[in-house]
């Protein structure tokens, strides 16, 4: 297994194939699909965010002309089916799984009651003013406060609004701390904000009568999860189902989760008969798809007066909404197992609760877990080399785990056991070429200046990025009685530009001319079994895979070439559109009578980390409290990198998501549980106005040993140390008055009200 | 329902629509013409953008019957060429696109301000671009990409 | 639009002035800018004479949300609006413009200062339409100053202030206006910020004097976006830097 030279596409940057379909208005995306005969789905959702459901009355919308039907809970079955987890599936958490739609109690608001079938969305959205609801409100719990002093709780078998509780154990932390010259002991705030891609969630979804098959359009990150908890609620076998995946507007670890939706509108075909369509409206996109990040954390330190870092203890909430969502664990597990990061910390009790909540359940948002658990060990630092007096960057060299000590293990995380370690590294090379990059030792002369009214800070910080998702992934290698290669795959496009990247890795395998390869993926009829798209997975999963096909395939190859040719199959060789040997040759095309075949799986059960640092040059204007960014750089080791194009866009636009839930992005909710941050005009994302100067430098230093690439799962990391960073360097830009921001969003607001409480506590001094 | 006639992509066209309905819903399923995209259908996100008369517009804010007379140009009319106009084959180039779902808009909207200012530089290009709303790229390349296309549009240089 | 979007209002008749002729037009003479209600933001943006006409109305208009609004959103459609964060608004009532108003009974002109009433509520009638706003005219030596504050450019601004003034032989401050958007259930002048400035040089410490009674002088709503104590210090420091630039 390896990858020849003779064609260079990986490591080259490769202009996208999909490019040329985007650009000119072509590409195929759910709601541009219709079906002959197709009907439209609107749903009716919860206006309360906790209550008991007496009834649904829709007899004036069924009057309403061109109104087929309104489907409720009880046309779903004895039992309504629920969603499971796909991630962390324990059986404990079964009494908090969400049912497709609300039945006895309403939970959130915005959570599914009734779909209306009618002969156009607008004709639906009429109908559903004409629905009479009647809830019996309860109590609605909306932060940790109200879900400890419980005047209602969510599942009354379950007693209690503390859901369950992720430890994260290494060493001795206890004993750390007894012998620890400092221990800092701090509080810190993530706001709850989510992953918000352009494209809104949609499907069409099409039940054939006669034959008793199902096929749903709209297929993303993982299809044949999905294919099998849709195919086990509605009672099918799985081979019925054929879940197809089109253009994607965007993942980032939300989209292509199991939602209710999911279930509901291939249903709705079942029962009326007719395709349907849905396609969600942005308000309804910020009432429903997960939100993620919304945690609060105590946490403790122990350090010697040296900087070097002894222990961590602490304990999460995690604010996860109304119901476990098919990964809503993945995000609070991460704030405990990976607080270490990239540093070498030998002693570790951290915890995370998991709180149940009248918001909107939560699920994975691009490096879940880590952009909050980051936020808080680079400020945790910060605190302590301000406390110790030492240098935050030299405490930071300090502590950064030695490329010698790889491969270096995590804490491990119960109850859902899981071990891992960090693969490989030059952890203080990147550090430090970071730092010079940045320049930051000509730079260093603005820390803390105040220049035409503007306070200016600058920080730097490290981070690891988990990636490559086991167990397996399929790739399938089909060389076309034309010559023609096509790549069939298990992994799913969510916009990272999949199709040009797998393309890369074919071409280089096969030794094959980049034109002459076609990559299918995403749908269930492509491969066996396929896992999709999370985790930053797809390059090193289905990428490996196809190495492994490719393998077999060519050996598949120079088997027919030798009996074609009259010679052994190890004289021949494959040059791309024909196989040669002494004196003869044949074309590809027309080798075989049939195509050519070969499947193969790649397996996997270590995750790679990717490693970088970030440095940033903020300045804070003390009359409005806003931070302009004026120089953000990322290093980040990648291990190998396929397409430098596409991953270097990945790096700058995860760092300005990060920017965006650093000062931006927040889900509000009022003490009714409403959530009043329903459009884009109150949920406000970064706009190219906002943070003009952005860099980032892609390394290729340490392969990663666990595949035969050498890749790491990339894309993720830019967002990872973000809150951090540039928490560090407001408080660096406000020394002065010992500025200590511990909560997110910076907004002008905050930022503003943090200066006046400093200023304030310095004069009553 | 209204009758209206206008001119989308340079060729007339008569629809029957209803007076509610949307001018982008109208391109999308009256029209058939799927490239422009409906990110948040209340007038912030921009994908929606094109451009009537001449001016980059937000196609979520108008209604169909708005457009009565006018001559509107959507993604797909930018060029009836197959290969890509320079603007595309500039976003290409810096890879100023991931999903691809806000792009119409993205294209539209610089075509649109190059055309009308080939001389912009990139304190126009953002203040312009920050009506649209892209999640995937950070808009440092489509920035670039903009300010690379500006010959193609008779730019003088800088 | 986005109202009916979100099915927040069902109107059962709309009326699109596309078809209405003559009130596009920019006319300027020695009595001042008269804007009719259907110049766009990029048709002020576009008219050279204005930065010299009235560049204070030229500034606000910039910072008019985006490129694609700015090229529909009208001046009547803001006016009729009355957003109270609105730049328009803002300048219309700083300026003691007048709005003309017709009817079916004909026309009649109201001071912009009584025809915002409240947020999102002026005293337009239902079978009423604005046709033009005329704004007094502007001496070339008038000082003047804007500044607004938005969480990004485009976004309507947490508080933002037109201000302006004449200055006597004596360098001495002459009939101040200091008009606040955004801090305010509408538009309005600060009349004792004005005060605190009439009359004296505006060095430092008129404005602080002036930035300090408008901070104390507006009620500012609390929202999602900022609390009013932000907001009222916000005031403060629009304000000063407003009038920093008139004095510059």
């Amino acid at each position: 297994m390896s990858v020849r030279p003779a064609n260079s596409f990986i490591g080259s940057p490769i202009e996208r194939v999909e490019d040329l379909r985007f650009l000119r208005g072509r590409g195929t995306y759910v709601s541009d699909l219709n079906r002959p005969n197709q009907l439209h789905a609107v749903l009716l959702r919860s206006p309360e965010a906790h209550g008991r459901l007496r009834g649904i009355d829709c007899t004036r919308a069924l009057a309403l002309p061109g109104v087929h039907a309104v489907i409720k809970a009880s046309d779903l079955g004895a039992r309504v089916p629920h969603i499971p987890l796909r991630l962390q599936p324990l059986p404990q958490l079964e009494p908090f799984h969400q049912p497709m739609l609300a039945f006895d109690k309403v939970r959130y608001v915005g959570e599914p009651l009734a779909v209306v079938i009618a002969d156009s969305a607008g004709i639906a959205e009429d109908a559903l003013e004409l629905i009479d609801v009647s809830i019996d409100p309860l109590p609605a719990i909306t932060d940790k406060s109200s879900a400890d002093a419980a005047a209602a709780v969510l599942f009354e078998s379950h007693g209690s609004n503390r859901a369950m509780v992720w430890t994260a154990t290494r060493g001795d932390a206890d004993a750390a701390f007894a012998s620890a010259d400092l221990v800092l002991k701090e509080s810190f705030r993530v706001q709850r904000h989510a992953a918000m891609f352009m494209e809104p969630r949609g499907f069409v979804a099409e039940w054939d009568v006669e034959s008793e098959r199902l096929t749903v359009w709209g297929a993303a990150k993982v299809a044949w999860t999905n294919r099998r908890i849709l195919a086990t609620a509605m009672e099918i076998p799985e081979t019925s189902v054929e879940m197809i995946e089109v253009d994607v507007g965007g993942g980032f670890g939300s989209r292509g989760e199991f939602y209710p939706e999911d279930y509901l509108i291939p249903a709705a075909s079942r029962i009326v008969g007719r395709p349907i369509k849905w396609t969600e409206d942005r308000r309804e996109h910020l009432m429903c798809a997960n939100h993620a990040r919304d945690i609060e954390c105590d946490v403790e330190m122990a350090v010697a007066k040296d900087g070097r870092i002894l222990g961590l203890r602490g304990m999460a909430y995690a604010d996860i909404g109304a119901y476990f969502r098919t990964n809503g664990s993945v995000g609070p597990r991460n704030v405990a197992q990976f607080m270490s990061g990239p540093y070498k910390i030998e002693n570790i009790h951290l915890q995370t609760t998991q709180l149940t909540t009248n918001k909107t359940p939560s699920g994975t948002y691009r490096g879940p877990g880590r952009f909050e658990t980051d936020f808080i060990r680079e400020r945790m630092i910060d605190l302590a080399a301000k406390k110790l007096g030492i240098d935050g960057v030299a405490m930071r060299r300090l502590n950064l785990v030695a490329d010698a000590d790889m491969p270096y293990p995590l804490a491990s995380i119960t109850p859902y056991d899981s071990s891992t370690e960090l693969d490989s590294g030059d952890y203080h090379h990147v550090f430090d070429l970071c730092l010079e990059k940045f320049g930051w030792n000509e730079k260093s002369a603005l820390q803390g200046k105040l220049i035409d009214g503007r306070y200016h800070g600058l920080s730097v910080g490290s981070f690891i990025e988990g990636g490559a998702a086991g167990p397996k992934e399929d790739a399938r290698l089909v060389l076309e009685t034309d010559g023609s290669l096509t790549v069939y795959l298990g992994s799913s496009a969510v916009g990272q530009g999949l199709q040009t990247i797998m393309t890369q890795i074919a071409a280089d395998a096969m030794e094959f001319p980049f034109e002459r390869i076609r990559v299918l993926h995403g749908s269930t009829s492509h491969v066996t079994e396929g896992f999709g798209s999370y985790h930053s997975r797809s390059t090193v999963m289905g990428g490996s895979a196809i190495l492994l096909a490719a393998d077999k395939l060519k050996a598949m190859i120079r088997e027919s070439a030798a009996s074609k040719l009259g010679c052994a199959a190890s004289e021949v060789q494959i040059d791309g559109e024909t196989v040669v040997t002494k004196g003869a040759s044949h074309p590809l095309a027309g080798l075989a009578d049939k195509p050519l075949e070969a499947e193969a799986t790649f397996f996997n059960k270590k995750y790679t980390y990717a490693y970088g640092t970030q440095a940033a040059h903020v300045s804070v204007d003390p009359g409005t409290g806003h931070v302009q960014v004026h120089d953000y750089l990322s290093v980040e080791d990648v291990g190998r990198m396929i397409n430098p194009l596409t991953l270097h866009g990945q790096a700058i636009g995860g760092i300005v998501q990060g920017l965006g839930g650093t000062f931006l992005e927040h889900l509000i909710y009022d003490e009714h549980g409403q959530l009043l941050t329903g459009s884009l005009a109150d949920y406000l994302m970064p706009t190219a106005s906002d943070f003009p100067v952005i860099r980032s430098i892609t390394l290729e230093l340490k392969p990663s040993p666990n595949n035969p690439l050498g890749a790491k799962g990339a894309g993720e990391g830019g967002i990872i140390p973000v809150g951090g960073i540039i928490a560090n360097a407001v408080a660096n830009a406000l020394s002065h008055l010992d500025v200590q921001p511990m909560e997110l969003p910076l907004s002008p607001p905050r930022v503003w009200r943090l200066i006046r409480d400093a200023q304030e506590a310095k004069r009553s001094m | 329902m209204m009758k209206i006639e206008f001119e989308v992509n340079g060729k007339p066209v008569s629809v029957d629509v209803d007076p509610r309905l949307s001018l982008a819903d109208c391109l999308r399923s009256e029209l058939g013409l799927t490239g422009t995209h409906l990110g948040c259908e209340h007038g912030v996100c921009g994908a929606c953008t094109v451009i009537v008369n001449g001016a980059a517009v937000r196609s979520c804010l108008m209604l169909a019957v708005q457009a009565s007379g006018d001559s509107v140009v959507t993604v797909e009319g930018l060029s009836n060429d197959e290969a890509l106009t320079p603007l595309q084959a500039s976003f290409r180039k810096h890879h100023a696109l991931q999903c691809g779902f806000c792009t119409p808009g993205m294209v539209t909207t610089a075509h649109a301000l190059l055309t009308h200012e080939p001389d912009c530089d990139e304190d126009r290009v953002r203040d312009v671009l920050s009506g649209n709303i892209c999640r995937c790229t950070g808009y440092v390349p489509i920035v670039e990409a903009v300010l690379d296309a500006r010959a193609a549009y008779g730019s003088k240089g800088e | 639009m986005p109202i009916l979007a979100f099915r927040l209002a069902a109107p059962e008749m709309l009326v699109d002035l596309k078809y209405v002729e003559g009130l596009d037009r920019i006319a300027i003479d020695k009595d001042g800018v008269t804007l009719g209600a259907k110049v766009r933001w990029c048709d002020i943006e576009a008219d050279e004479r204005l930065a010299t006409a009235h560049p204070l109305l030229a500034e606000a208009i910039r910072h008019v949300a985006h490129y694609q609004i700015r090229n529909r959103g009208t001046v009547g459609g803001s006016l009729a609006h009355a957003d109270p964060a609105a730049e328009m608004p803002g300048i219309a009532v700083t300026c003691d413009a007048v709005l003309t108003l017709a009817g079916p009974t004909g026309e009649r002109q109201v001071a912009a200062a009584g025809f915002f009433e409240g947020a999102l509520q002026t005293s337009l009638a239902a079978d009423e339409l604005i046709t033009q706003v005329h704004l007094p005219a502007w001496p070339a030596a008038r000082r003047w100053g804007f500044r607004e504050f938005a969480r990004r450019r485009g976004d309507f601004a947490l508080a933002g202030i037109a201000a302006f003034y004449d200055v006597d032989p004596r360098g001495r401050a002459v009939d101040p206006h200091i008009g606040v958007i955004g801090a305010s259930d509408r538009p309005r002048r600060l009349a004792r910020a004005e005060a605190a400035l009439s009359g004296k040089v505006v060095d430092s410490a008129s404005i602080a004097e002036a930035a300090a009674a408008a901070s104390a002088e507006v009620d500012p709503p609390s929202d999602i976006h900022a609390p009013a104590d932000y907001r009222r210090a916000l005031v403060a420091t629009m304000v000063e830097r407003a009038l920093a630039h008139a004095a510059r």
